[in-house]
């Protein structure tokens, strides 16, 4: 069964970036795609979702926010958040909810360590 | 004029996206400077006249703006600002300085400490715009500017007429009772260079090319 990811961007430009970069790392992974907390939520319930990738500065509920109901659901997701506000609550409000911080602007190399960890935690090749 | 006539959706999208992320650095600096954690709004971005914009200002703040201001150029050109309210600019300065120093001490200091802060959230929020863009920005030296809406937007006369692209951004410093805004103020006839770096820019990251006519 093919992985799915969910990505979580209120820019639609910065959802073609993460897709994009998902795809130049992981060609056969799945895709889901939400601008905000509630669509995301939406989705989750609706879809089988292996891994999330959420920007942290969204209209309404942020990214942080999003991860810790989402953490609530699926205790074991990986979940990047997306950012270039690296701020020290920033960080250590990912790492509470046990999520990683990937920068922004995204690059292959910035995600692809998130990926392979992810990868290898759903029995996927890392890539 | 519509702002859409001007920018297309996904021209703005990306523009707010690159605010987005210069801001992001620039807050970063600022929160390890002050030792604080900085909220930021997701930024907003209006075309309007600089009178309107200047009435954004004053609207929300009815004590008097202190700014400090940077001009760029490059291919594109215009205005960043740091914005506070009156009331704020000693405790800012205080938490930059985070030393326990009178209230005379603060004042003296006060030009200095807002022009270093402005030029580090400043530069840090153009830098990385640039960066992305790939285009160098000349910034001015920081420059500090007292008064109402009008002035710290430099509207003399005929001037307030002008269409501008005014993008801006919401800051509070945690824990401390200091919020403020940073601002950014696009001249339209770089509007069109803007728009083609934009558009280059959505090609280079999508790796598809979506023109400026495109409807979407």
């Amino acid at each position: 069964m093919p992985i799915t990811v969910l990505i979580v961007d209120d820019s639609k430009l910065a959802r073609i970036v993460v897709a994009r970069t998902l795809k130049a790392l992981q060609p056969d992974w799945e895709r889901a795609e939400a601008s905000n907390a509630d669509q995301a939520l939406s989705i989750f319930e609706a879809e089988r979702i292996d891994l999330a990738l959420l920007d942290y500065n969204l209209h309404g509920r942020n990214g942080l926010e999003l991860a810790a109901e989402l953490r609530i659901r699926s205790p074991e997701m990986p979940i990047a958040i997306i950012t270039a506000d690296v701020q020290p609550d920033v960080i250590s409000g990912a790492q509470r909810v046990n999520s990683l911080v990937v920068n922004k602007p995204l690059t292959e190399d910035g995600l692809r360590p998130f990926l392979s960890v992810a990868a290898a935690r759903l029995g996927e090749s890392p890539g | 004029m519509d702002e859409n006539i001007v920018l297309n959706e996904l021209e703005r999208d990306a523009l707010t996206e690159l605010v987005n992320i210069g801001v992001g650095r620039a807050a970063t600096s600022l929160g390890k400077l002050v030792d604080k954690h900085i909220l930021l709004s997701v930024p907003a971005l209006e075309l309007i006249t600089l009178l309107a914009a200047s009435r954004l200002l004053v609207e929300s703040e009815s004590d008097g703006l202190v700014a400090v201001r940077q001009q760029f150029t490059g291919v594109f050109s215009g205005r960043a600002l740091l914005i506070l309210p009156q009331s704020a600019k000693l405790d800012l300065v205080r938490a930059v300085v985070r030393e326990n120093l009178s209230t005379a001490e603060l004042a003296e200091l006060e030009r200095d400490a807002l022009a270093e802060t402005g030029n580090i959230i400043l530069n840090g929020c153009l830098g990385s715009m640039a960066n992305i863009l790939q285009q160098p920005l000349a910034l001015s030296l920081p420059e500090v500017i007292q008064g109402d809406g009008n002035q710290v937007l430099e509207i003399d006369g005929v001037g307030g007429d002008r269409q501008v692209l005014f993008l801006y951004i919401n800051f509070v410093i945690q824990g401390q009772n200091i919020r403020g805004y940073i601002a950014m103020i696009l001249d339209l006839p770089s509007i069109a260079s803007l728009k083609q770096l934009i558009a280059a820019f959505i090609a280079s990251v999508t790796g598809e090319d979506f023109g400026s006519s495109d409807p979407n």
